[in-house]
């Protein structure tokens, strides 16, 4: 087994004045991997999530990223980090800024992070969009359009390319497909496996959808009150579950006769 | 004759958009129909139109008749509101998907469900608290006694989709309609409050009216369905046979990407010991 690119290790997390949100939460992403972290409202999904995206600091415990300490202070270290580690959130309505249109959306990272020398060629920015449009599906002409133009599907596609323009290692997405329909959301999960595929991209999905965890995810770990009570390959831990939590998850998901 | 006829229902919006367009459909009196569609396919559009609920400006035409046999046969469309606030409560009403929108954040959940069952059965004082006490217990909350004291922020979503269908049946409805009852529920939570609507339903006869955009969900609790897809009806059919043979090429989508995406877990667990 390689070591991991992204771990938690014993991550603990609380709210000030609160009880923990998570507890001793361990947990290595394999590089190249799509991996779950599943479980209800209020398991400490998002908040897990957050802390691998250094957007949080654990209370206790320790992120790394390729064996170094994430740490959400220092600044310059983020920068390059937020270069291999990028997001997609659940919402695609809202996630986008409605003001700006599709090229500008996509092309802030490669501002942000510094990508594209300044006073660089802005050709370079607009092939760079281009090909991050072209990779998630969306015709070439999108680019000068307004997000409220899109269905949510497409918007979800925008997001997503926006996460993947300056060629991340690491994916980690919140129910990315949650609020779409059932036929985008298939198609979007096709997307997702085909980052996965064909660049090798790792990816983290927050999802309470077991039927998408299955169908794009090899590895998953359940949640439940703050604590990993189970965790494994997917096809052990839904096709064998152990922990009686991760058996009343499955039971509850509605089955097509 | 049915407990509820749309025939022929057609909602415009105020700028002329045609938002639904000619869907009929029947209800007998204890039987279960769902509506079925994606987002825009005018479910929820259609559910409003039946309680005469549509937002201000959307014109609805065509003809909606609720025949309860308790009360007088009312044509819905067109119908003055006074009229319609006596059937509402009475001998329909809806639950929706968010139970906050259907909640007074001010108000204890017990004073909140007092209210239907007081004007409705003309309790008062002790035998009103037993009323509400036993609606709580019907809806199978565990700790009635905390929950009738706390407000509606205190008490998880699950319980809040629970007190908002004891709300609706407290009134002793003919017909219910369930708007995505369980669409913002958790998995485990959303399987108990389903099967808790199967059992009331059945227990009291009643019809019910079911929207959803989840088939899985939908063969659960229905035994017809209508298919919606830009507020026309493609198809309608026995909920079995609409998932096993769905005939026009817009509900067989609509089951393949359920069945693809289904599809994964089901090899998974159905090897499971």
């Amino acid at each position: 087994m390689t070591a991991p690119i992204l771990e938690a290790r014993q991550v603990g997390f609380a709210y000030r004045g609160s009880p923990a949100t998570l507890a001793d939460v361990s947990i290595g992403v394999p590089a190249g991997r799509a991996v779950a972290l599943v479980g209800e409202s209020g398991a400490g999904k998002t908040t897990l999530l957050h802390l691998l995206l250094g957007l949080k600091r654990p209370t206790s415990g320790q992120v790394l990223f390729d064996g170094n300490v994430v740490e959400p202070r220092d600044r310059a270290w983020m920068r390059t980090f937020r270069r291999h580690v990028q997001t997609v959130f659940q919402d695609p309505y809202s996630s986008l800024d409605p003001r700006q249109r599709v090229d500008r959306i996509i092309a802030e990272p490669i501002h942000s992070l510094g990508l594209v020398r300044r006073g660089g060629s802005r050709a370079e920015t607009a092939q760079r969009v281009a090909a991050a449009l072209d990779v998630v599906g969306l015709p070439e002409d999108a680019a000068r359009r307004y997000p409220h133009e899109f269905s949510g599907g497409q918007r979800q596609r925008i997001a997503i390319a926006r996460a993947i323009v300056c060629e991340p290692r690491v994916l980690l997405a919140d129910e990315p497909v949650s609020a779409l329909d059932v036929s985008t959301r298939a198609r979007i999960v096709d997307l997702l496996a085909e980052l996965r595929d064909s660049r090798g991209l790792t990816i983290v999905m927050v999802s309470h959808d077991l039927a998408v965890v299955a169908t794009l995810c090899s590895y998953t770990a359940v949640l439940e009150r703050g604590r990993i009570v189970e965790q494994g390959d997917t096809a052990q831990v839904l096709g064998s579950p152990r922990h009686p939590y991760t058996r009343r998850l499955i039971a509850g998901v509605p089955r097509l006769p | 004759m049915s407990l509820l006829d749309v025939e022929a229902l057609h909602v415009r919006s105020a700028d002329g958009r045609a938002l639904i367009s000619d869907v009929s459909f029947s209800i007998g009196a204890g039987a279960r129909l769902g509506l079925i569609g994606e987002s825009g396919s005018g479910k929820s559009l259609t559910a409003l139109a039946v309680m005469g609920l549509l937002p201000a400006g959307m014109h609805a035409s065509g003809s909606i008749v609720l025949d309860t046999g308790a009360t007088p046969a009312t044509e819905i469309v067109g119908a003055a509101e006074r009229r319609l606030n006596g059937l509402r409560g009475r001998a329909m009403t809806i639950v929706f998907q968010e139970p906050l929108t259907a909640l007074d954040p001010l108000a204890r959940i017990g004073r909140q469900l007092a209210e239907p069952i007081a004007r409705r059965r003309g309790l008062r004082g002790g035998a009103l608290r037993r009323a509400v006490i036993t609606a709580l217990e019907e809806v199978r909350i565990t700790d009635v006694d905390r929950v009738a004291r706390a407000y509606p922020y205190e008490i998880s979503g699950g319980q809040r989709q629970r007190v908002a269908i004891a709300m609706a049946l407290a009134c002793e409805p003919a017909l219910l309609i369930a708007d995505e009852p369980t669409t913002a529920l958790d998995v485990t939570v959303q399987a108990e409050v389903l099967a808790l609507l199967d059992a009331l339903v059945s227990a009291r006869g009643m019809a019910l009216l079911f929207i959803s955009h989840d088939l899985a969900v939908m063969a659960g609790i229905s035994d017809r369905v209508v298919v919606l897809k830009d507020g026309h009806a493609v198809e309608a059919g026995a909920v079995r046979d609409i998932v096993t043979a769905p005939r026009h090429p817009y509900t067989r989508s609509l089951v393949a990407a359920a069945r693809r995406l289904g599809g994964a877990l089901d090899t998974l667990t159905r090897t499971a010991p």
